[in-house]
């Protein structure tokens, strides 16, 4: 881990640093050399870390106030946003929080997708992201269920029951899940549980993400090698700390207006009413990100097929590295995979969109078409692209984008494409 | 990559479209110059009143609001009732308490702390009282329906005679906003139903338009305090955030590349 070998001054530093290294770890982390090309789309790390801090601190104190009863969640939600010291503001910033993290971690998904961050050799902290993306939906999900009004209830009910459709086995582990026969108080206190473990867990991937991350040090526009620490790199500190700063304080302007000017625009109306198990919802729809998995979920007719039609599509992400059979990284050198890059990312916007709609005619169709063209993406059009196209040639340095070969020479020396990527 | 850029765009841009022309028969709501919507939006003080007034003189007879206290009238950013007119209109009101030393349940005058006395004693009540349907509890009602403010104040004057070929049952009334137009709830207001003690005309619309402020209040019950907070919040942010861009570009300054 150590770049070149770090003392620290004083002697009681010494000392302690021999006994415990957090020195060394300090030095490293705001030395760490950094591509110097990393654009905006690269601060949303720093912007995820910040949601995860931020959802975990407004949810110890709204866990401070909130009661995981059935007969009593929702009324403490109500204490909380009407007496408790600016509970309103803290639930506020939580309940969008989870929306503002979502939109976060699907940028740096998309990001990664682009430049080919999941490749060799990134692989390991790609699939810790995906278990982290996974815990996100987990926490997600069952956090939606604790003010237990009527989408919480319904929703749970709909999710829980997915399992049902494992032969055999289903309807034992629904009850199981449920604790009863039904979503009820033993449900809702298990997932308040598991709602305040999770976070924790993600806290500790997230460690070893951005440790996987320090081996080989961060991706870049170009895609290529950078030798480290050189002309190519800058510290981490005060670079990377200052554009990840100005990142960050734009995105909470965009936060800050959600929850002081929209704050339940994206939520659904149905949750302020209590749950109640007599009354179905006309439509019963999860949060916005998860629309498209829900998406994939309706458009296959079969309940089990469709459970393993909206899992594979998960999972088939930490496959990703090894699908992807291109030798090069960044998109930007990638013609054609760009095109099918934009392509998938519409594909996945209008299955969120088809997600929200009801499962009938037309939106049907369409929710069917996409989810094929989802998984032809990645099980057939990135496989064969990796040996069909032509790649444009790649510089050999950031600064230096000097080729070997003589007939990529003035490829090469066209800066305007760098200048792009700036 | 730019047509395919194109194509994306239009085919993502047109599919919103394409509810409109599966729900043709979608109503548009009613709606009215609310003065808590925007960046400052602040409640109407007198309409709050007058609201509470709809709501005790009408609503309050089928409709509970159960996470409302008579404190919260005389709250700073509701209808700010002095703390004497909110004690006033808390002692109106018979309230159940005890059990005291003999272990007998008795009613007493209310207090500023007792929460709005319910119109009936539980859900089974309240649905016997009112043909199987439940009143529903409107503390939070604006937020629990998808119009919000639009809708409620659109519902209260959407009553009209059913169109020909639409027989309703006993108890069912006709509504163009309500979702299936078949509504339990029978029209509530006509103009001069109730007498403002401060000399407002009470139309069918005026009323509306009070009761409505008032459930948002009722719901919102710091929506004032959000938004004053809300601007100092963003106006604090983009200071700082062009002092941040413009340390940013100093320090990358020392280095060629741009940042």
């Amino acid at each position: 881990m150590s770049d070149h070998e770090y003392t620290p001054k004083s002697n009681f530093g010494k000392w302690f640093n021999d006994r415990l290294p957090l020195l060394t770890l300090a030095n490293h982390l705001t030395d760490y050399p950094t591509p110097k090309n990393l654009n905006y789309w690269w601060t949303f790390g720093g912007i995820l870390t910040f949601c995860l801090v931020t959802q975990i601190v407004t949810g110890l104190v709204l866990a401070m106030h909130y009661i995981a009863h059935a007969d009593m969640a929702f009324d403490s939600v109500e204490h909380i946003m009407r007496d408790v010291n600016y509970g309103w503001l803290i639930r506020y910033i939580h309940a969008n929080g989870a929306s503002m993290f979502f939109l976060a971690v699907y940028i740096h998904i998309f990001r990664s997708l682009f430049y080919g961050s999941y490749k060799a050799p990134r692989e390991i902290i790609w699939i810790i992201g995906i278990i982290i993306y996974l815990l996100m939906m987990a926490a997600a999900f069952m956090g939606y269920v604790l003010p237990w009004g009527q989408m919480s209830f319904w929703g749970a009910t709909v999710i829980t029951n997915l399992f049902s459709a494992i032969p055999l086995v289903g309807e034992g582990i629904v009850t199981w899940l449920w604790g009863g026969y039904s979503v009820d108080n033993p449900t809702l206190t298990r997932f308040f549980t598991l709602h305040y473990l999770i976070p924790f867990l993600i806290l500790g991937l997230v460690v070893l993400h951005i440790w996987a991350l320090h081996v080989p040090g961060n991706n870049n526009p170009i895609g290529i090698d950078v030798k480290k620490p050189s002309k190519d790199t800058v510290p981490f500190h005060p670079y990377i700390v200052i554009k990840d700063a100005f990142a960050l304080l734009m995105f909470m302007i965009v936060f800050a207006f959600f929850v002081f000017y929209t704050p339940n625009i994206l939520g659904h109306a149905d949750n302020y009413i209590e749950a109640n198990p007599l009354v179905t919802p006309a439509h019963i729809v999860p949060e916005w990100y998860l629309l498209p998995f829900y998406a994939i979920l309706r458009s296959v007719p079969d309940k089990l097929m469709g459970v393993i039609a909206m899992l594979s599509a998960i999972f088939i992400l930490a496959a990703l590295p090894w699908l992807d059979t291109s030798k090069i990284r960044s998109a930007v050198f990638r013609p054609l995979y760009r095109q099918f890059y934009w392509i998938l990312v519409a594909d996945v916007l209008i299955l969120g969109y088809v997600g929200a709609m009801p499962a009938e005619g037309l939106y049907l169709l369409i929710a069917r078409v996409a989810t094929a063209y989802y998984f032809l993406h990645f099980l057939v059009i990135l496989p064969i692209l990796g040996f069909k196209e032509r790649t444009l040639p790649v510089p050999l340095s950031i600064t230096e984008p000097v080729l070997g070969g003589s007939s990529n020479l003035a490829a090469a020396r066209d800066d305007s494409r760098l200048e792009k990527l700036k | 990559m730019k047509k395919t850029l194109k194509l994306f765009f239009y085919i993502f841009f047109l599919i919103p479209f394409l509810p409109q022309v599966h729900a043709a028969e979608k109503v548009e709501y009613l709606t009215t110059d609310w003065s808590f919507k925007g960046l400052f939006g602040k409640f109407d003080r007198s309409a709050l009143q007058r609201g509470y007034h709809v709501y005790t003189e009408v609503c309050s007879s089928c409709h509970s609001m159960k996470y409302l206290s008579y404190r919260n009238l005389a709250q700073e950013g509701g209808p700010e009732f002095t703390e004497a007119e909110a004690k006033a209109i808390a002692a109106s009101f018979e309230v159940t308490d005890g059990p005291n030393s003999d272990g007998e349940m008795f009613t007493r005058p209310g207090k500023l702390s007792d929460k709005f006395v319910m119109p009936y004693e539980n859900v089974k009540a309240a649905q016997a009282a009112n043909g199987g349907a439940y009143p529903p509890d409107m503390s939070v009602l604006v937020k629990a329906r998808g119009g919000g403010v639009d809708y409620i104040y659109s519902l209260l004057q959407g009553y009209e005679d059913p169109p020909p070929g639409v027989t309703l049952d006993d108890g069912v009334y006709y509504n163009k906003y309500m979702y299936g137009n078949k509504i339990k709830m029978a029209n509530q207001l006509s103009d001069g139903l109730i007498e403002y003690s401060d000399g407002t005309k009470a139309t069918v619309e005026q009323m509306s338009k009070d009761v409505t402020t008032f459930l948002m209040w009722a719901a919102e019950p710091h929506l004032e305090s959000r938004h004053k907070m809300g601007f100092k919040a963003i106006v604090y942010l983009i200071i700082l955030t062009i002092l941040v861009y413009f340390s940013m570009k100093r320090i990358w300054s020392r280095i060629e590349t741009k940042v």
